[in-house]
């Protein structure tokens, strides 16, 4: 794979060709490829869809169930039926949270996370748990980083009715084995969902293979536009939950007193789609395809040995994270003594494009030691030259801020 | 100059690095908290009033040195000011990081962060203590 062809698919770097952009876990930009789709569909296609008797809506719907169709493959499940678009992960979360409470949870139940979790996969559960009077337990992790297993063993064991846990962290890039995960939480009764937000754009997912009972995907951080995101979960779970949003388009039948709802993945599609957003974001799909997912993770996995590598000869940086090969191109660091924000701004002023702050995941920072975290994170266009650019900017921070660190 | 090197003056480093008012006050009159959820920075302030006089002012908590800097120099600034002064005074700093305004002579050492004004998503860290100063105040 040669991301310096395929840079020329991403028009961002024609307005900004020095840009070294280190930042697309928390959002990727865009090929060619998908805002074309888009500007194609509202320019060529647009129609509100299911409802309308005419053909231009006909074929916006058309379109969108054909984008359903595209995610379902891209996440290895042959049933179009399993995908819902939701706006985000975190809606996502959110849905799954609601509906999967609703449903299973009760009084003194568990709901086991992890550690390193993003908030979107930890505050929602805790809003379910409070309605429910249940109560949720986390995974610790090891010093290095990982998962503690051996603790796994010991918090299933307390049998949670739902085992929520991240696919890749997105502070420290470790890639946890979801399906060693899984079939330990089945074993122990748990329903398994899995926070693909960071997986999903960088590792070949199929979700039949990974074992996962819901797998949650975050459309703009796998070169789809924002507003659109696939949520993928059983055919036969989706259609004992409760809807999440309610309203238009997910309802059967409708009286003043009640109402009966349609079946997934209707259900969970309340009032119009981001259908425009869904036919991006099903050219993002292929895009990703088209390249092969397994070339992403190999070049993920380049880039980032190279930047662990490059990243310990700096002085004094303190690096986050696996050293093994569990992990994704996601490295968070900081100096002791300098802040995160103050070493993003250094980076962000020498052209490199770097994120700071707890990253949303504060519980982890909190096990870590550390306030907040300066992060950089690579995809199929990042180069080693960037990478090597991001190291020559640490060790220029390193004499900047030489007198900070303690 | 850069504006890496504007930014990070002297000045600023050595309030981060050695404040002189962080701390707290046994007995505040008045006490605000502040917070920035986007970066998780947090401020808590300490306000000591003797009638209409700010009497002294300490603060704790966590940030970025652009946050630290901005709530020690405020911290000494306000001490000893009427309330509307160090209103006022927080008026002036706000014009200076929010609106880009050239700073005012009565910020004195305030005026080492300036530069902030060009950097839009330091501003908040600038702003967290004088804002947690008009809540204390008002």
């Amino acid at each position: 794979m040669d991301p310096r062809a395929l840079r020329r698919d991403f028009p961002v770097f024609e307005a900004h060709p020095d840009l070294v952009f280190l930042d697309s876990a928390a959002s990727a930009q865009k090929p060619r490829s998908v805002i074309e789709a888009l500007a194609r569909f509202y320019q060529t296609a647009y129609a509100n869809v299911h409802r309308g008797s005419y053909p231009l809506s006909e074929a916006a719907t058309e379109a969108f169930e054909a984008a359903r169709a595209t995610l379902a493959g891209f996440l290895g499940t042959p049933d179009p039926d399993e995908v819902v678009f939701v706006r985000n992960a975190t809606e996502g979360m959110n849905l799954l949270a609601h509906a999967l409470g609703e449903r299973y949870l009760g009084e003194g139940d568990t709901v086991l996370v992890t550690e390193m979790e993003h908030h979107a996969n930890l505050v929602p559960w805790q809003q379910a748990a409070r309605r429910k009077g249940a109560r949720i337990r986390a995974v610790p992790i090891t010093d290095q980083g990982r998962l503690d297993l051996a603790a796994l063993d010991r918090l299933l064991g307390e049998e949670p009715r739902i085992f929520a846990f991240t696919q890749m962290s997105n502070v420290l890039g470790t890639v946890n084995p979801v399906a060693e995960l899984a079939e330990r939480a089945h074993r122990a009764g748990a329903i398994v969902v899995v926070d693909g937000a960071q997986g999903a754009p960088h590792l070949p997912v199929n979700v039949r293979a990974l074992g996962a009972d819901f797998y949650v995907t975050s459309g703009h951080k796998m070169l789809g536009p924002t507003g659109a995101s696939a949520l993928w979960g059983r055919r036969e779970l989706w259609q004992e939950l409760p809807p999440f949003l309610t309203g238009g388009g997910m309802i059967e039948r409708v009286t003043i007193e009640e109402s009966t709802f349609a079946p997934p993945p209707t259900r969970f599609e309340a009032g119009t789609p981001a259908f425009a957003e869904a036919v991006g974001l099903a050219a993002a799909a292929e895009y990703l395809i088209g390249v092969g997912m397994d070339r992403v993770w190999r070049h993920d996995r380049e880039l980032t040995r190279r930047a662990l590598a490059a990243l310990s000869e700096v002085p004094d940086l303190r690096v986050f994270g696996p050293q093994g090969e569990d992990r994704g191109g996601v490295v968070s660091f900081a100096f002791p003594g300098v802040h995160a924000h103050d070493l993003a701004t250094f980076l962000g002023q020498k052209g490199v494009a770097v994120r700071s702050g707890h990253h949303c995941a504060q519980p982890l920072h909190r096990r870590l030691g550390v306030a907040a975290t300066t992060r950089a994170s690579f995809y199929l266009y990042n180069t080693e030259e960037e990478v090597d650019r991001l190291a020559a900017v640490l060790h220029e921070a390193r004499r900047f801020f030489a007198s900070w660190i303690e | 100059m850069g504006i890496l090197e504007d930014l990070y003056q002297e000045i600023i480093l050595t309030r981060y690095k050695n404040p002189r008012r962080r701390g707290r006050l046994e007995n505040p009159t008045r006490t605000a908290g502040g917070h920035n959820p986007a970066c998780g920075d947090q401020l808590e302030l300490f306000v000591e009033l003797d009638g209409d006089r700010i009497r002294a002012v300490r603060y704790q908590g966590e940030g970025c040195a652009v946050s630290q800097a901005s709530a020690d120099l405020m911290a000494e600034a306000v001490e000893g000011k009427t309330v509307a002064e160090a209103r006022d005074l927080a008026e002036r700093f706000k014009a200076m990081v929010v609106e880009g305004a050239p700073p005012d002579p009565a910020l004195g050492d305030l005026a080492a962060l300036s530069g902030v004004a060009r950097l839009p998503s330091r501003v908040k860290c600038a702003t967290l203590a004088w804002h947690a100063l008009e809540e204390a105040l008002s």
